[in-house]
């Protein structure tokens, strides 16, 4: 497994590699660095002098991919591809283009991103898994119409109606708790629990109906009529076995999420003014702050991959026919 | 009891519908345990009864350095923090500059060529060289800074640090010990040499340059002594601005410097009261220019060092940002005359009294505009401003136009401010291009016939609630040069009335179509439709309804409108390079002066080719050579006869569709006092005063949690939990036979 492992992580320089090239053209290809120094100096008395100096500050003077004037190998390293997106690898992450350290940045708004991240992805599975259980076990009865029907109707509503739907009814009308915020420490929980309820609700339609194939999946195997015949209740039929081997899909989804979890949520952690990561990559998209935009984009690739390793990982432990050569 | 009786209340309490009822229970009473607080307060119950001001940031201020800092919402910090030698005066109208640290405003004395002394109406062509002394009150301490600490033997104790010092520091606040020390006119020197830094990107050096004698140069030779002292370095480079002397900038003595200009340039005064030139003190510098500052976010930038009424004390952009009261301010008093109305609106009950009033201000994050504006209604923000979303239900606008507050918002007792904006927005022809541009009779009838058929006092109803007035001219209310009355009307398109100006009728606009050679909208000669390009940035679903609006009003000319969408940045090429056709555009004044609003039309001031703020490129001769003679004159019947000029100018050219001068909303509940719209001033806070014992009493009023909710759910839930169970018992008892799936 372990030259596996390794063999894996060696795939993923070149992939990280191809993401960081097509990241720098794509943003180049938009925005060039004089677009990039005006965004930065503002709308009122920028001089070209300004953008010049703005340039060569933050190291965009040179060549983006090809420097035709140096000499050997500074054709290749004196450009800004080489010198803003090397560092990446040995993560010396620098500063965004207006002077933050991005490392710290990043340090901070990680556990805000994670306080909401994991209460959602634990409650809103443990109520997936329930609901979808419930469903498979009176499966064709009313239950379970009535739950797929329900399901389909909050599968089709907007996540923004669930966020603002949740702020006006929770907040604002029943006043239980704060419209939006966050704080530090146990004080953070008040302004957990919407972001979570919503999460996890916003979640339970898409959720529950796929969990739920896999169990009726599950449940039409010759293994489970064989624990029927052999005259098991239907309780243990569930949950020994067809919760089990429905679990391999389910858990295997998840570890390849989990990495990213770190990246937060975008909308969330915009309508509740939680400092996370994906407002961070949102702002930074919109102030087109290049030194941010292609970290994140780095960081998600590399937790993308570590969670398919993890996937690999997993399968072996939850399917032990399973081997990783 | 029995045992029995105990298996048995076990027993129902391990069923289902007991777990239920004993979770309710347990509910209840924590529930009725709660303390009467409102439970979605989103700080600390305590703080609802300090002297603490609450409000908000939609995104983190960029520049904190003054230097840098030109936003507006870096001006609510930077406003508070730094002082310049002069400020507004905060009630007067028409805005009035005071001295802040200054002794007095200063007045300029003039010289001739060979540094002769010319008396003060001398004419604007005769003087070379302007001459402000400023002198500042001594006794003026800086906020506590680690920056000033020093040591027993009296040695600056945080200027050498090293790697190891550093490790434990991540924010400025883990320096333990602070210092201070008077400010001197060397400050403001020093300030002024930074706006030349080679590491600074200063929105104004350009304009400077201009004026302040040898700045240009300065920059010169800043940038080859950063060369050298850097030698190659990112971090840890010190320039010690005061080994450069700088011509236009020198200190006279320690509490006097004297700024020296080319010409007669009287806006310098303006500019005084701005953070540009504000006073930064040499330690500061130094102190973060330290190998490790920059990579802890510990930079100027980030952490200002001011003399300000308030200091910002918790610098986190990604949650909150605090600013409390400066221990060692200076102190300033609230003051005792204002405008005609101020008196009897309470806003001189004041008068006298020492500021700042307020002990802290605490700045939260808040992007979208939904939250916030609950959040305000529940009493949670002290002031807000008036969204699109919200204002149906904040304003009623009467049939005469009359703005009143709802009855939602009277019953809070919420307060409505409102004041025209010092800016402008427009409608701009590009003056270069070949259709709508140049200063053929032709080209000019057709502007005019388009800014007839633009009606922007439709635009303002329906896109901006009533909020603005349209635009005569150029410069707006409150400005020196604005004209009220038959006499500021635009006579080439709107008409006098009883009733106030009103736009000409759609007729005459065709008829000065047809006489620039386009008939119902086609072209004379081909008898091809007339087609004309808009350029734009704004491309969301949002600006769909302003596009279909504009393409309508020029549809009552037959004249067919093509939108050309394209994001910021290509759009800023576009002007850059002249090849936009129609566009819109906006300017937000620095300065009430009517320079800073006619500038926009000055010839050498055009986008093309100057990349000045002439977006239309315009270029009259006429005009130019008056501008150069306004913009050096004091305000008098003279200047303002010029202006006037220049206004019929500007209307008979028509480079511009005067757009409208938008009106400013902002609300603020029944404990904040002295509330008065400054659109000049940055540094409003320190007369703004609470009464926080009225704020604790009317958030908890409406902030009473509704607990039914909570109950209904758990019913809810039960209700679906227990036939489940049940079904589920049910189904497990049933034999192989029974099973009917």
């Amino acid at each position: 497994m372990f030259a596996y492992i390794v063999r894996r992580l060696l795939y993923a320089i070149p992939i990280l590699i191809g993401v960081n090239l097509l990241t720098f053209y794509l943003f180049f290809v938009v925005n060039s660095p004089d677009d990039m120094a005006r965004m930065h100096l503002g709308m009122k008395r920028v001089t070209p002098e300004a953008i010049e100096k703005w340039k060569a500050s933050h190291g965009y003077d040179k060549p983006l991919l090809l420097n035709s004037e140096a000499d050997a190998l500074d054709k290749v390293t004196d450009t800004i591809f080489f010198e803003k997106s090397l560092k990446l690898f040995v993560f010396d992450f620098g500063y965004s283009d207006d002077g933050r350290d991005i490392s710290f940045d990043i340090g901070q708004r990680m556990m805000p991103s994670l306080a909401i991240a994991i209460p959602s992805l634990i409650i809103g599975l443990m109520v997936n898994i329930t609901f979808a259980l419930l469903m498979a076990f009176f499966r064709g009865t009313y239950i379970d119409v009535s739950g797929v029907i329900l399901c389909v109707v909050l599968m089709s509503i907007s996540a923004m109606f669930y966020i603002i739907g949740g702020q006006f009814l929770l907040a604002k009308s029943f006043r239980l708790m704060p419209i939006s915020g966050f704080d530090s420490g146990l004080d953070a929980l008040k302004f957990i629990v919407l972001p979570v309820v919503i999460g996890v609700v916003s979640g339970i339609g898409s959720g529950a109906r796929w969990y739920r194939t896999f169990f009726l999946e599950e449940a039409g195997k010759d293994y489970v009529r064989t624990a029927r015949a052999k005259g098991l209740s239907e309780s243990l039929v569930l949950f020994r076995h067809i919760l089990r081997n429905a679990l391999i899909p389910i858990v295997t989804g998840v570890v390849v999420l989990l990495p990213l979890l770190f990246m937060g949520s975008l909308l969330l952690e915009s309508f509740f003014a939680i400092p996370g990561l994906g407002s961070y990559t949102i702002d930074a998209i919109n102030n087109q702050d290049f030194a941010i935009v292609r970290v994140m984009v780095f960081l998600g690739s590399v937790l993308y991959i570590i969670g398919l390793i993890l996937v690999d990982i997993t399968y072996t432990i939850v399917d032990p026919r399973v081997r990783l050569t | 009891m029995s045992i029995l009786h105990a298996r048995l209340i076990a027993a129902s309490l391990i069923s289902p519908a007991g777990k239920a009822a004993l979770l309710i229970a347990l509910a209840s009473v924590w529930l009725l345990a709660c303390d009467g607080q409102p439970w979605n307060r989103p700080y600390p119950d305590a703080s609802a009864h300090e002297n603490v001001f609450y409000s908000l940031f939609q995104e983190r201020p960029k520049h904190l350095d003054p230097a840098q800092s030109y936003s507006s919402n870096e001006a609510t910090f930077t406003g508070q923090i730094y002082e310049p030698p002069l400020q507004y005066h905060y009630l007067k109208r028409p805005y009035e500059l005071m001295p802040l640290t200054a002794t007095e405003v200063p007045v300029a004395s003039y010289l001739d060529a060979d540094g002769k002394v010319l008396p003060d109406d001398a004419s604007a062509g005769d003087i070379v060289w302007s001459i402000y002394d400023i002198h500042i009150k001594p006794g003026i301490m800086y906020q506590p800074h680690p920056a000033f600490a020093r040591d027993k033997l009296g040695a600056l104790r945080y200027h050498h640090l090293g790697d190891d010092a550093l490790s434990a520091v991540h924010v400025l606040g883990d320096f333990k010990h602070t210092g201070t020390r008077e400010l001197t006119a060397d400050d403001y020197v020093y300030q002024i040499k930074r706006l030349a830094h080679p590491q600074l990107h200063s929105p104004i050096f350009g304009l400077m340059s201009e004026y302040i004698v040898g700045l240009e140069a300065y920059a010169d030779t800043l940038k080859g002594a950063w060369g050298k002292a850097a030698d190659g370095k990112e971090q840890g480079v010190y320039l010690d601005l005061a080994k450069f002397p700088l011509e236009g900038a020198e200190v006279t003595d320690r509490y006097a410097y004297r700024i020296k200009v080319r010409g007669k340039y009287p806006q310098l005064l303006y500019w005084l009261a701005m953070p540009f030139f504000a006073p930064v003190p040499q330690e500061a510098d130094q102190f973060y220019s330290q190998p490790g500052m920059k990579q802890r976010n510990i930079t100027l930038d980030w952490y200002p060092v001011g003399t300000g009424p308030y200091m910002l004390t918790i610098n986190n952009p990604n949650r909150q940002m605090v600013m409390e009261r400066n221990p060692g301010f200076h102190g300033d008093s609230y003051p005792a005359e204002g405008a005609a109305g101020d008196r009897e609106a309470g806003l001189l009950d004041d008068a006298g009294k020492p500021l700042p009033f307020i002990d802290k201000v605490i700045f939260s994050l808040e992007k979208e505009t939904i939250p916030y504006w609950n959040k305000f209604l529940q009493g949670y923000y002290d002031i807000s401003g008036i969204s699109s979303d919200s204002f149906d239900q904040a304003i009623n606008i009467g049939s005469g136009g009359e703005v009143t507050l709802t009855e939602g918002m009277l019953e809070q007792g919420i307060e409505l401010n409102t004041a025209v904006s010092t800016s402008i927005f427009y409608t701009g022809f590009n003056m270069q291009d070949p259709v709508v541009g140049g200063d053929s009779g032709a080209a000019r009838k057709l502007r005019q016939a388009i800014s007839i058929a633009i009606d922007f006092e439709e635009y303002i109803s329906i896109f901006l609630n009533g909020r603005g007035i349209p635009a005569q001219g150029v410069i707006p209310p409150g400005i020196f040069g604005y004209e009220a009355g038959e006499d500021g009307i635009n006579d080439y398109v709107y008409k006098a009335s009883p009733r106030g100006p009103v736009r000409r009728p759609i007729e005459e606009a065709r008829k000065l179509l047809a006489e620039a050679g386009y008939p119902e909208g086609r072209d004379i000669n081909t008898g091809k439709p007339l087609v004309l390009h808009f350029d734009t940035a704004q491309t969301g679903p949002d600006a769909k309804a302003q596009l279909d609006w504009l393409m309508k009003q020029f549809d009552k000319l037959n004249i067919q409108l093509v939108i050309r969408g394209t994001d910021y940045n290509r759009f800023q090429e576009k002007m850059l390079k002249g090849t936009a056709q129609i566009f819109q555009w906006g300017w937000n004044a620095d300065y009430p002066d009517p320079e800073n609003f006619l500038f926009l039309l000055y010839g050498p001031n055009s986008k093309l080719g100057h990349n000045g703020e002439n977006a239309a490129n315009y270029q009259n001769s006429e005009f130019d050579r008056l501008f150069e003679q306004m913009k050096s004159m004091e305000n008098s019947p003279l200047r303002q006869s010029i202006i006037n000029e220049m206004m019929e100018i500007a209307r008979h050219d028509a480079p511009w569709v005067f757009g409208f001068f938008p009106t400013q909303f902002s609300l603020h509940h029944s404990w904040v006092k002295n509330s008065k719209p400054n659109l000049m001033a940055n540094n409003t806070l320190k007369y703004q005063r609470l009464e926080p014992a009225l704020r604790a009493q009317l958030q908890n009023e409406w902030n009473r949690p509704v607990r039914w909710p909570l109950y209904t759910m758990a019913i809810i839930v039960i209700v679906i939990v227990l036939p489940a169970f049940v079904g589920f018992r049910r189904q497990q008892r049933l034999s192989a036979y029974q099973d009917k799936r």
